[in-house]
């Protein structure tokens, strides 16, 4: 029965995704539609965690954006991510980098 | 053509729609066949009989298995009647796919709601209870007064009170559809239906 339902998620998922986890550095290049216009935005920040399965994976990143602490969270394979470019990877022994908010 | 058809719930999943994402429940629909045909001087009704999911005509018992074979259909698991207007215009072994229903279109899906148990008035009601803290103790999820003294003497009637909640037929109205899949039988509802995964379940249009 879960099958039948995989199949459906595997059409909406996307092709090509880096091979990225909790600690990396990503960029993530954003499609932002504004009325007719269609441009790039693109945030860049350290990957908190992945989480779910299928096409409900979802990834949190965290950039600091003058000073503030930013976290957006991204569905994987969500057709507005245009592409995800990995910047460098992390050394990281966590799999949720909660840690990484607590300021020293 | 009618427009209703019986299925089976897969489970939920979600979908993206120009970037939004769909939460969708997916509903495993038909092929349903039109078994008997109920008319206005034979039955006193006009009605169709359709069955969904097959079985082996093994696991049938007899008078059902002849009752298939009458209708010369396949034993199926369930069988269900939809009231028409006028049964002559079907045949008995024609198919009802999924392929009835478009995408963008309203339904309204029918089923058993799982069961709870035996609940209290807070799950079942809604009801607040009591406060948590400031020193109350005793008194947390509590049904309260359940009416005045001697003058009824009685509790009235429909008073909501603890027992069984869920396990009963319910209908979601005005669900859209996101996706209709006709090769694999699928069909995707926008939102949340009634029951357990592998309940059955009736998908009728919302139109007429």
């Amino acid at each position: 029965m879960q099958e039948k339902i995989k199949k459906i998620e595997e059409k909406d998922k996307k092709k090509e995704i880096p091979d990225f986890r909790s600690g990396d550095t990503v960029a993530v290049h954003l499609i932002i539609n504004e009325g007719e216009r269609q441009r790039i935005q693109v945030f860049e920040g350290i990957v908190l965690k992945r989480r779910g399965g299928g096409t409900r994976e979802t990834f949190m990143v965290r950039k600091l954006s003058f000073g503030i602490g930013v976290e957006r969270v991204f569905p994987l394979h969500s057709p507005l991510i245009k592409e995800i470019k990995v910047i460098k990877t992390g050394k990281v022994r966590r799999a949720y980098l909660s840690y990484l908010r607590k300021s020293h | 053509m009618i427009k209703a058809i019986l299925g089976k719930k897969l489970g939920m999943s979600q979908i993206f729609r120009e970037g939004e994402v769909i939460p969708v429940t997916v509903i495993e629909t038909g092929p349903c066949v039109v078994v008997q045909k109920k008319t206005q001087d034979k039955d006193g009704y006009s009605a169709i009989q359709i069955g969904f999911d097959s079985v082996n005509p093994s696991r049938v018992n007899q008078c059902l298995r002849g009752h298939f074979q009458k209708h010369n259909v396949v034993p199926k698991r369930y069988l269900r009647e939809i009231r028409v207007d006028d049964s002559q215009k079907f045949s008995s072994g024609a198919k009802i796919k999924v392929d009835i229903f478009k995408p963008g279109e309203l339904v309204k899906v029918t089923g058993v709601s799982k069961g709870k148990g035996f609940t209290g008035v807070v799950k079942r009601w809604g009801f607040k209870g009591g406060p948590a803290s400031h020193g109350a103790g005793g008194w947390r999820r509590r049904p309260g007064s359940i009416g005045a003294s001697s003058d009824p003497s009685r509790v009235f009637k429909g008073k909501k009170m603890p027992g069984r909640m869920g396990n009963k037929r319910v209908t979601v109205l005005n669900l859209r559809v996101a996706e209709v899949n006709a090769q694999e039988n699928l069909l995707l509802v926008r939102g949340a239906v009634p029951g357990s995964m592998g309940g059955l379940l009736y998908v009728e249009s919302e139109e007429g």
